[in-house]
């Protein structure tokens, strides 16, 4: 199990994920008289995607990327959370967009995540305020106003 | 012709088209000279704003934003030595330099004047030899197109630096991702997973600014303390550029300029191989040729005209290929291409003849663009001093929201949202684990149209040979083959394996072959000449059996 790096994780998972949508291109409807059955390009696809995998695979055992330090998740935390911090809060902003609209959606979680990143002492926070009233304000404007397209209001405000 | 460009001229220059073009140069400039914006992720946020536009209003905002990014990374790159974008990577090696030395005014004079001569060299070539190589398009057969796309992500692949295989799984993962919906022949669903909303596939837009604005502001963010301070330290005040004497030094440079220019319409002919290649290029053919080397990283004016004149001259190659044949010649052209199949245009090699004022258009348009960056310069240095004071996680977290707004105004959908977030995730997870995302869009971009020609191939002909003996599709696979082998290659070199000195004889070999198949005397005329020079150079290699390192 020494020589299972993450390169080697990758390609058994890509290989897995290969077999799964192989496996579904069987349940792709046949069109009769046609030259080229809609299955035939992705399974095409697939095959030359497991054969990549099966050298990424090889190749990733057999010469492996130098170990520098050993893999902690407080250290991968660290390293990626303001990463994590603007996925999670996109995720948060994207189940309120239907309740809350575009503008207010958008300005709580503009003011929330510069807040969380860049902290939130009370300077800070009117700043972020400000930003994000401003930012979302301005844009929203533009496209509804002078583009005339027609952002989500939000079922709360109707 | 003539008419044509007329017609063009008369809709570029309208006073709507004029004035979109300005704000595209401007937020251009202003977006390539901050540290970690790419010149793609500006494109890309400025195609939800072209989408009410008419298609040649959305393209000149597109090649202005475009033009103004390539002169707009110089800025960050010689006054603090950080390139702006990685297309002047290259200019921080003698413009800031330069800078230090107390001449910053004439470092960005000379950046922004051998930006412009790279940019109108290659719009010149670009209105002549765009017509052309769509006339040679025109002969390409299914086959042919099936094995030029199958060339175009392996080249992609191949420039992915020292990781091929990612490359490959990359650009192969992007067909796959396009592959998903009903397909475009029989109209059967594939991969949808009963999700009605996959029906139509994912729409291109939130797949690429999920993968390269997304991915990218979170890549810029993930440093905790360097996220919260000024992208800029330090006090900047607004510099006077030297217009005079830098036009004088570029004119005593004159073969540089055109050398470099040259690499750079050259590697922009090659599909998906963009300015942050031909930029480095450019600068190390320079210092090869220069007398003097030993002044190049030391503040040389060659160096700095190298490097920009080179990423300004990508453009016009990049712009050749998608025009002429429907293949983007880097990332940006692959926005521009998803630009035009959303106004329901498919670029093709009738592109030109079927939509001429559009094709020329374009071409006056990117004319244009060269002028309007000259002119307005100077005036987005001063929005650049401002811009780069505001702590990266700001303006990060801001451009977030504006991706989500951007992409929800293709459909009108909140599905397209989710799509940017997913594809914003796989992005992230690619660029950590080392997948280059370039052959992914390309992909994505190109997947439709091999599945279609593959389609049409096997349609028109059972004889699976033709697509190995037909001239054109042996040339790609040529191509395509030798390009897959070309790290290998440069890992030989540095190694200092025999053979990899005769890599260029065998291309030339087997490139010689189709176009000996090819009609016409012209071609079968240059592969006796291909044929000829390489055996000359073998007799000379064999002649030295001392093995010389590059």
């Amino acid at each position: 199990m020494k020589r299972l790096n993450r390169d080697a994780i990758t390609a058994l998972l890509l290989l897995i994920f290969c077999g799964v949508l192989f496996r579904t291109t069987f349940d792709i409807r046949e069109v009769p008289f046609s030259e080229m059955g809609s299955e035939v390009w992705p399974r095409f696809i697939l095959i030359a995607l497991s054969i990549l995998s099966v050298i990424y695979l090889f190749r990733s055992v057999t010469q492996p990327q130098p170990v520098t330090q050993a893999f902690s998740w407080a250290r991968w935390f660290k390293t990626y959370q303001n990463a994590l911090i603007c996925f999670a809060m996109f995720l948060v902003f994207l189940l309120a967009l239907p309740y809350l609209g575009m503008l207010i959606a958008g300005i709580l979680f503009v003011f929330i995540t510069q807040s969380i990143i860049g902290g939130y002492a009370p300077k800070q926070l009117l700043f972020h305020a400000i930003v994000s009233v401003l930012a979302v304000g301005g844009m929203w404007s533009i496209f509804t106003f002078a583009l005339r397209v027609v952002l989500p209001a939000g079922d709360l405000f109707r | 012709m003539i008419e044509n460009l007329f017609n063009a001229f008369d809709a570029v220059f309208a006073l709507n088209n004029l004035m979109l073009m300005a704000l595209g140069v401007l937020a251009g400039l202003v977006a390539g000279s901050i540290p970690g914006f790419t010149i793609t992720m500006a494109v890309v946020l400025a195609l939800p704003f072209t989408f009410g536009m008419s298609p040649i209003e959305g393209l000149s905002t597109m090649l202005g934003v475009y033009v103004g990014g390539l002169t707009g990374g110089m800025f960050a790159s010689i006054l603090i030595g950080v390139p702006g974008t990685p297309s002047s990577i290259a200019t921080t090696f003698d413009g800031f330099p330069m800078a230090r030395k107390g001449r910053p005014g004439l470092a960005l004079g000379l950046g922004l004047w051998a930006s412009f001569f790279g940019g109108l060299i290659s719009a010149v070539v670009l209105v002549f030899l765009a017509p052309t190589l769509a006339a040679i398009g025109l002969e390409f057969g299914p086959w042919d197109y099936f094995m030029l796309v199958c060339f175009a992500l392996t080249i992609a692949a191949s420039l992915s630096e020292g990781a091929l295989i990612k490359g490959l799984i990359a650009g192969v993962f992007g067909l796959l991702v396009a592959s998903v919906g009903e397909d475009q022949i029989n109209g059967a669903a594939r991969f949808t997973f009963g999700f009605e909303s996959l029906g139509a596939g994912f729409a291109f837009l939130p797949v690429l600014i999920g993968l390269f604005a997304f991915s990218q502001l979170l890549n810029d963010m993930s440093n905790t303390e360097d996220a919260k301070k000024p992208m800029i330290a330090g006090h900047h005040s607004a510099v006077k550029m030297e217009h005079r004497q830098s036009i004088t030094l570029i004119f005593l440079n004159w073969i540089t300029l055109l050398r470099s220019s040259a690499i750079g319409l050259f590697i922009g002919l090659l599909p998906a191989a963009g300015s942050s290649i031909s930029n480095i290029l450019a600068y190390d053919q320079t210092k090869k040729a220069s007398k003097t080397p030993e002044d190049f990283g030391q503040g040389t004016p060659p160096g700095l005209i190298a490097s920009e004149s080179s990423n300004n001259a990508t453009a016009g190659g990049a712009l050749i290929m998608m025009m002429a044949l429907g293949i983007p010649g880097d990332a940006v052209t692959a926005v521009m291409l998803g630009a035009l199949t959303i106004h329901n245009i498919a670029p093709s090699p009738t592109f030109i003849s079927t939509q001429p004022v559009l094709a020329y258009g374009i071409m006056v348009a990117y004319f244009l663009a060269n002028f309007m960056t000259l002119i307005m310069t100077s005036g987005a240095l001063r929005i650049f001093l401002l811009v780069t004071r505001v702590p990266l996680y700001i303006l990060g977290v801001v451009i977030l929201l504006y991706c989500a707004i951007g992409v929800f105004t293709l459909n009108n959908t909140s599905f397209d949202i989710w799509t940017l977030l997913v594809f914003g995730i796989i992005g992230f997870a690619m660029v950590k684990n080392g997948f280059p995302l370039t052959p992914m869009v390309l992909g994505v971009v190109l997947g439709p149209l091999a599945e279609l020609n593959l389609s049409r191939s096997l349609s028109t002909s059972d004889d699976l040979t033709l697509f190995f003996m037909r001239p054109w599709a042996l040339f790609f696979i040529v191509m395509a083959l030798f390009s897959v082998f070309f790290p290998l290659y440069q890992s030989a070199t540095k190694a200092g394996k025999r053979w990899a000195q005769f890599y260029g004889v065998g291309f030339m070999v087997c490139a010689a072959v189709p176009l000996m198949m090819m009609e016409g005397s012209f071609r079968t005329g240059l592969g006796v000449v291909l044929l000829v020079l390489a055996a000359w150079l073998t007799i000379n290699k064999l002649r030295r059996p001392q093995l010389q390192n590059p």
